[in-house]
């Protein structure tokens, strides 16, 4: 323990060594600890809902992601944790092309949803987000009703011929968004008169009502309290009886509590990915097990 | 990056709980040892108020204990830890646990020294007494080394040691049993060596027991409950 006493209180003085010592001891953690040369732990599966090879991604000269492989099956909730500018949210929104609308944005690698190429230029990107959905960190429904916030998509989709369809399918994601029995009695007043937990439930339910595959979630609980965090945790399990999820999240015990399998990016890479289990209780890698223990981050 | 680097959270007060947490358990630790030392002491030399001592010494290691595992929880509930910081805590929990039952059997053993003061020493036994002894006394010693160097190999040297220490119990009572059948007025006094001789087996088992803390926090891999061939097994994948 010599050498974590001396870390505790680096010795300040006027001596230049001691200096530069203190902090060279403070860089150490990652000095000392090379990224692995390939992804630690189980990152692929059998049989695979999203398949991800040599994901590299670029902001005009700036390469933010760096060669990340990892599947995500069928039914299963993958987290994606990582320190602030790991990349994690980049990679995302990688997986329905949320990138196309930044300009300087380059992805480069083999994305497949089921056999589909992501990035075939055929394809037809509203096509695909109605596949794979998004809810995003701050609650952001349109300035509409409650009704119409859901019905949006399958109209624009053509989901729903009558009246009587689209009154099913707005009830239908209402309930499974666990929101339905708060609001059915006002579906016809503003979205936006919701309280944020609400309002981030309305905007899951806006995300189901098309029936995608997929379901992105960028920290969908950053801006709740714990007890609508809690409803949303709850409601991340049962989706994921009929959805694929994939969560960035910057809570780890959110992150313990709700996935299959959590993925740790440190710098644009992808470090280690295993059962969430095993994360946090025995990580294979030093970064991960650094991070998770607030050694830095 | 030394994993087991228990201070070097970006949070100071995070550290603060750890390091003072396992530095009362090593305190907690060094008391118990002294304690078995001082029982083994009292019995083989007939010393009451050396077993006194042992015995006073008991209530201090109780609080200790409730002092650590207060502290436990309260990491657990404010800090919520991860992987090694987790495995500290769970095996700290678990060791002071095995620590203070430690402490109640020297307990034992030093009432029946002072039994054995007042009615006169046993014709048999203090042979075998002092050899486990000075056994259990190694194991308990390197399984505290152990936890306070996180070394899993010794750890697992304290587990291997447990089971010299069962077949030498095992002897010594068949011995002692037999002598008993020779001679039925000594049988009074021989349990009382008896009884302490099953004292420190015990003794050697929550050794071992805490040996097994050692390599869930170092290794992460659950060992109890199996053979040491089965442990050094798993140690190697």
């Amino acid at each position: 323990m010599e050498t974590a006493q001396q870390l505790d209180k680096p010795s300040l003085g006027n001596n230049d060594a001691a200096k530069d010592k203190a902090i060279k001891e403070q860089d150490t953690m990652t000095q000392d600890t090379p990224y692995p040369d390939q992804t630690v732990g189980s990152p692929y599966v059998d049989d695979p809902k999203m398949r991800l090879r040599d994901v590299e991604v670029f902001y005009g000269d700036n390469q933010a992601i760096h060669g990340v492989s990892l599947d995500i099956g069928k039914n299963e909730v993958v987290s994606l944790i990582g320190p602030s500018g790991c990349g994690k949210s980049t990679f995302l929104r990688c997986l329905n092309r949320m990138n196309d609308t930044i300009d300087i944005c380059r992805v480069r690698g083999d994305l497949r949803l089921e056999d589909q190429d992501l990035y075939d230029p055929k394809l037809d990107v509203v096509e695909l987000r109605a596949r794979v959905g998004m809810v995003f960190q701050k609650p952001n429904p349109f300035p509409k009703s409650i009704y119409d916030n859901v019905a949006y998509g399958p109209r624009i989709h053509g989901l729903a011929n009558k009246k009587y369809d689209l009154d099913e399918i707005v009830e239908n994601s209402l309930q499974k968004a666990g929101l339905w029995n708060e609001v059915k009695d006002r579906l016809h007043s503003p979205g936006t008169g919701l309280s944020g937990g609400q309002q981030q439930r309305l905007c899951i339910a806006r995300t189901i009502a098309v029936s995608p595959e997929v379901v992105l979630m960028d920290e969908p609980c950053s801006a709740l309290d714990p007890i609508a965090t809690a409803k949303i945790e709850e409601l991340i399990s049962e989706l994921s009886e009929s959805y694929t999820i994939a969560i960035v999240t910057h809570s780890m015990q959110q992150a313990a509590r709700v996935s299959h399998r959590t993925a740790y990016f440190h710098l644009g890479r992808l470090i280690e990915m295993n059962d969430t289990d095993t994360v946090f209780t025995k990580p294979e890698h030093d970064l991960t097990e650094a991070y998770i223990t607030g050694r830095f981050g | 990056m030394d994993r087991m680097h228990f201070c070097e959270h970006s949070s100071y007060q995070f550290n603060q709980p750890l390091e003072s947490n396992r530095n009362n358990l090593m305190e907690m630790g060094g008391l118990v040892e002294k304690q078995v030392v001082d029982a083994l002491q009292s019995l083989l030399q007939a010393d009451s108020d050396l077993a006194q001592k042992v015995l006073d010494t008991e209530d201090k290691v109780d609080k200790l204990e409730m002092l650590i595992d207060e502290e436990c929880t309260r990491v657990l509930a404010l800090r919520q830890p991860a992987a090694s910081d987790l495995r500290l805590i769970i095996a700290v929990t678990k060791a002071v646990s095995d620590l203070e039952r430690i402490g109640d059997e020297s307990a034992k053993i030093a009432r029946m020294g002072q039994q054995l003061a007042e009615e006169g020493e046993s014709p048999r036994g203090y042979v075998e007494v002092r050899h486990i002894g000075n056994h259990v006394r190694n194991m308990l010693r390197d399984t505290l080394d152990a936890f306070a160097r996180f070394d899993a190999k010794k750890a697992l040297e304290v587990a291997a040691e447990d089971n010299e220490v069962d077949l030498e119990y095992r002897s010594a009572m068949r011995s002692l049993v037999t002598f008993m059948m020779e001679d039925p007025r000594a049988i009074s006094r021989v349990l009382n060596i008896i009884w302490s001789l099953r004292a420190l087996e015990r003794i050697g088992d929550h050794a071992r027991n805490i040996g097994e803390q050692v390599i869930y926090l170092v290794e992460g891999k659950d060992v109890r409950h199996i053979s040491v061939d089965e442990m050094q097994e798993k140690l190697k994948k």
